[in-house]
């Protein structure tokens, strides 16, 4: 399909603006732009039917089953886009003075309320955009923490499990912290002999994921609070899967001190392509006068931004965050009220029959019950028939399905990590079990079909080695290499997904 | 269900959680609100907002009343767009891939660089990313904003910074802008020096001598942008930045209260390897047809996790998206003549308010949308007495600058007519 510069055709344009008569002011020559941008010239016929082909490339949880795993690929209910284009929110400054904002402060303020409830932590700051900006938020609170405590110098590490998210590892990094691995035990816990050894006053804090990205439950989780706080570290709570136990346990009744949310996975933000996200985050009393400014709080009956807060770590985003992103989770818990119970519940229910369904035909490398999500592994096929975990992946685009998250998490070879979300009917959760099953018997008997798959999207598997190494990220018009046939296609066997 | 997992009750599934830390009440939330329940009462909560449709706004001070076209949130409501997952399964994906090559594309083409990633949270963060590059890409650890940079930019480059490793100094301005001779005094052995153009005052800096400054001392100059500004301005790329960074909202994004949003991040191809966020990229598939992938990837956390050039893996792309068409709407011309249609009317705006009285805080500095205002009394007074009039004449620049109690911060976008111009001298010099 061409692209949208390919389209172009020079004097055409979409847009009509706004006619005056006024003179244009001079711009001084050296700062006057030179040559204009070469953005597309095109009508608004062509741009809205070039769009509309590029939607028609893409596959969203609208589209189909998406059982990414860790990513919560729920149904994003409609009726949260109506009213976040509500002028009163859509065309709203964030400057506007509080007596002029009282419905996006009270919005806010009821987001952080129902947040702190549901995670059992008093104290809310929704400014992170992302999870993992909400990580790294975390973690700069316990820097400042800890220095306010005048133990910065010593507490220098963050321990974290093999299973965990590459986003946790990297926050680390990023806060100027050092990582301290953790093994995960036969159960799919996290290793407690290993852990004891790790953890001392040199400490700062735990990362941990729990339900685990392998969709257990920690069940030492009360002996990991316990070593962490006798050493006097403190414990961060990466909500990622969070979709698994709201109304039925609490990470704060567990031990945690700072919790962050992915608002665009449990709490139903449309993903958009990649994003936007909204990454909030919960603490205990102790850690509250670090959040960042401004905390929107109550007076009364007003509601205001409260930009005193001296030992706070400053802002980590522009203004008081994604604020459409709240509206949209706002509504979405308030459709549930104390029933968002039943909505992990469910989802927990969907993925163990999932599970039930799969679990002879594929490997099972921790053989529990699981919650929200759960990890097969591909490796008898590769053994036996020379299939991968990838060719498994191509297979179900064939038969109408998003794949899985593969190849994650790393400590379980050629992983299929399979989250069904609880918005999806039996008969859909029987229909992509068939398909898994009927991969297996393909396995053995066409192992090919596999392999050259998918037979039916709009491109065949693609050359991301031939990315990678000539990169073409940019259109560059005249001088643009029109691409030719390459050998066989290169795939990449790393994490697809969470 | 319950039958083939093998157990008699959904509690079942829940053992594995220790007993010690389950809830064992229920939630304490209000009831659920049916869908029309729902949309009433968030209507009531809007209704008490009052939105740039109810007041007459001169706000700005980084976020901008610009028109979003109707395409915008026609392309935007389209499910597919909306509602997939980043795209890591490319042959799922090649819409929303193909749409962020030619959103890398356009921002390339808006600054002059060579890449662009897929986006960052905001106009705020980007600037922290942009330190991040060029710590490891100079190995120094010294960082220099102009003060003149918006200083919520400021303020989360400071909170990034102890975790950074990073020293943050800042050059304050002289009268609006900053002195090119002073920053280079600033940026010897610095890793980058951020300046802003329009500057957060609305004022043109010396862009050209202030990157040039930033590369003599050997630190990597980098320019905060406007995009819309950016049919009439220079492109940061013409003179010699090596990163090119701003907050999107201007083009294609709706106020929505500060966000979300998107910040773009553009750089010279030498930092490709350095990009912090998702790259989309063109190859062929198995037929040697054209096809995008992301690319680049191990960069990123999910790959090389605490190595990665960043842990972001969640970002703007749907807002990116709606840039990409607004600029695609817009056209080179339809850009320029926005830019020009912002410098007249914000020029009338000036004119209009000086020959009223007011004074210009900066009055022999060219500007582009924006521009400094003193008001003759406290900038709070001026706003609350226009307010009662139905017109919100600007930001209160004395809530972060020193001096300038007087003094208000002035949009004019191209949605105000003349006539609202003239609304806004009247209650101002009323």
């Amino acid at each position: 399909m061409k692209l949208v510069y390919e389209k172009s055709k020079p004097g055409r344009r979409a847009s009509s603006l706004p006619k005056h008569d006024l003179p244009t002011p001079e711009i001084p020559d050296e700062l006057r732009r030179s040559s204009p941008p070469r953005l597309p010239e095109i009508s608004e016929p062509e741009l809205v039917r070039h769009f509309t082909a590029l939607a028609d490339r893409t596959f969203g949880v609208d589209t189909g089953f998406y059982p990414l795993g860790s990513c919560t690929m729920k149904h994003n209910p409609r009726v949260n886009e109506r009213v976040v284009s509500l002028p009163g929110f859509r065309d709203l400054h964030p400057l506007q003075e509080e007596d002029a904002s009282q419905g996006a402060l009270e919005l806010m303020w009821r987001l952080q309320e129902i947040l702190a409830e549901i995670v059992g932590l008093p104290a809310v700051s929704l400014q992170p955009a992302a999870g993992s900006q909400g990580e790294l938020t975390g973690l700069l609170l316990m820097r400042a923490y800890f220095s306010d405590r005048g133990e910065g110098e010593q507490r220098r590490e963050i321990v974290i499990p093999d299973t965990a998210h590459g986003t946790n590892p990297a926050s680390v990094t990023m806060a100027g912290y050092e990582l301290v691995g953790v093994k995960t035990d036969p159960r799919g816990n996290v290793d407690l002999d290993d852990l004891r050894g790790k953890v001392g006053p040199q400490t700062a804090g735990l990362m941990l994921t729990n339900p685990s990205t392998l969709g257990l439950f920690d069940e030492g989780i009360e002996e990991i609070t316990r070593i962490f706080h006798e050493a006097g570290a403190l414990m961060y709570y990466d909500g990622a899967n969070l979709n698994a136990i709201c109304g039925i346990s609490r990470p704060g009744d567990f031990g945690f001190d700072i919790v962050h949310f992915n608002l665009h996975k449990t709490f139903s933000q449309p993903h958009g392509g990649g994003g936007p996200g909204g990454g909030p985050i919960a603490v205990r009393e102790r850690l509250e006068p670090f959040l960042p400014v401004p905390a929107v709080v109550r007076d009364g009956e007003a509601f205001r931004l409260d930009y005193e807060r001296p030992k706070s770590i400053g802002k980590v985003r522009g203004f008081c965050g994604p604020f459409g992103v709240f509206v949209r989770s706002y509504a979405y818990i308030r459709s549930f009220g104390p029933a968002l119970k039943e909505m992990s519940e469910v989802a927990v229910l969907n993925a163990n029959y999932m599970l039930a369904l799969l679990k002879d035909a594929y490997e099972l490398p921790f053989d529990r019950l699981c919650m929200h999500e759960f990890v097969l592994s591909g490796r008898r096929l590769k053994r036996e028939h020379g299939v991968t975990t990838l060719d498994v992946a191509k297979r179900l685009m064939d038969y109408g399905f998003h794949p899985p998250t593969i190849y994650f998490p790393l400590i379980v070879p050629e992983a299929l990590m399979i989250e069904p979300t609880e918005t999806e009917a039996k008969e859909t959760l029987d229909a992509f079990a068939e398909a898994m099953l009927a991969i297996v018997r393909e396995a053995a008997e066409a192992p090919e079909l596999l392999k050259e798959a998918p037979h039916a999207r709009p491109v065949k598997r693609l050359d991301e080695v031939r990315a990678a190494k000539n990169p073409i990220v940019r259109y560059r018009f005249e001088e643009h290499e029109q691409p030719h046939a390459a050998g066989e296609p290169r795939q990449l066997e790393a994490q697809k997904g969470a | 269900m319950l039958e083939t997992i093998g157990i008699d009750s959904v509690d079942e599934l829940f053992e594995q959680i220790p007993a010690g830390v389950r809830l064992g009440r229920s939630l304490d939330l209000e009831p659920a609100l049916s869908e029309s329940e729902l949309v009433a009462h968030l209507t009531e909560l809007a209704s008490r907002n009052l939105d740039t449709g109810r007041e007459l706004s001169f706000l700005g001070a980084g976020i901008y009343d610009h028109y979003v076209p109707a395409v915008v949130d026609a392309v935007l409501a389209r499910g597919e767009f909306l509602t997939a997952y980043t795209p890591y399964q490319p042959e799922m994906s090649q819409g929303v891939l193909q749409a962020i090559f030619e959103y890398q594309t356009a921002i390339c083409e808006l600054t002059g660089m060579d890449v662009s990633n897929a986006s960052g949270y905001d106009g705020t963060t980007v600037a922290a990313d942009a330190c991040y590059v060029a710590k490891h890409a100079t190995g120094r650890s010294k960082v220099v904003l102009a003060e003149t940079v918006n200083p919520q930019v400021r303020q989360v480059v400071k909170t990034y910074a102890p975790g950074f490793g990073l020293d943050v100094v800042e050059v304050p301005h002289r009268n609006g802008t900053i002195d090119p001779d002073e920053l280079q005094a600033a940026a010897s052995d610095a890793a980058c020096v951020i300046f802003q153009q329009p500057n957060f005052f609305g004022c043109l800096e010396p862009a050209p001598d202030l990157a040039a400054a930033a590369g003599d001392a050997g630190a990597l100059a980098v320019a905060h942008v406007d995009p819309v500004s950016l049919g009439v301005l220079e492109a940061p790329g013409a003179y010699g930045c090596a990163l090119a960074i701003g907050e999107g909202q201007s083009a294609g994004n709706y106020q929505s209260y500060g966000g979300p949003h998107y910040g773009f991040f553009a750089a010279r191809s030498e930092f490709i390897r350095r990009m912090p966020g998702r790259i989309s990229g063109e190859t062929v598939d198995s037929n040697g047809e054209r096809g995008f992938v992301l690319t680049l990837q191990t960069r990123e956390q999910h790959i090389r996790r605490e190595k990665a050039t960043s842990n972001i893996t969640t970002n703007q792309t749907l807002l990116a998206l709606a840039g990409l068409v607004h600029l695609s709407w817009l056209g080179p011309q339809g850009l320029r003549e926005l830019g020009e249609t912002c410098l007249a009317l914000s020029h009338y705006a000036k004119e209009r308010l000086s020959e009223a009285g007011l004074e210009l805080v900066f009055p022999d500095k060219a500007t582009f949308k924006e521009f400094a205002v003193r008001a003759g009394r406290p900038a709070k007074d001026a706003i609350r007495s226009a307010r009662s009039n139905g017109v919100h004449p600007g930001y209160a620049l004395g809530r972060d600058h020193a001096g300038l109690d007087d003094a208000l911060l002035v949009a004019v976008s191209e949605r105000r007519t003349t006539e609202e111009i003239d609304r806004l001298v009247e209650v101002l010099t009323a």
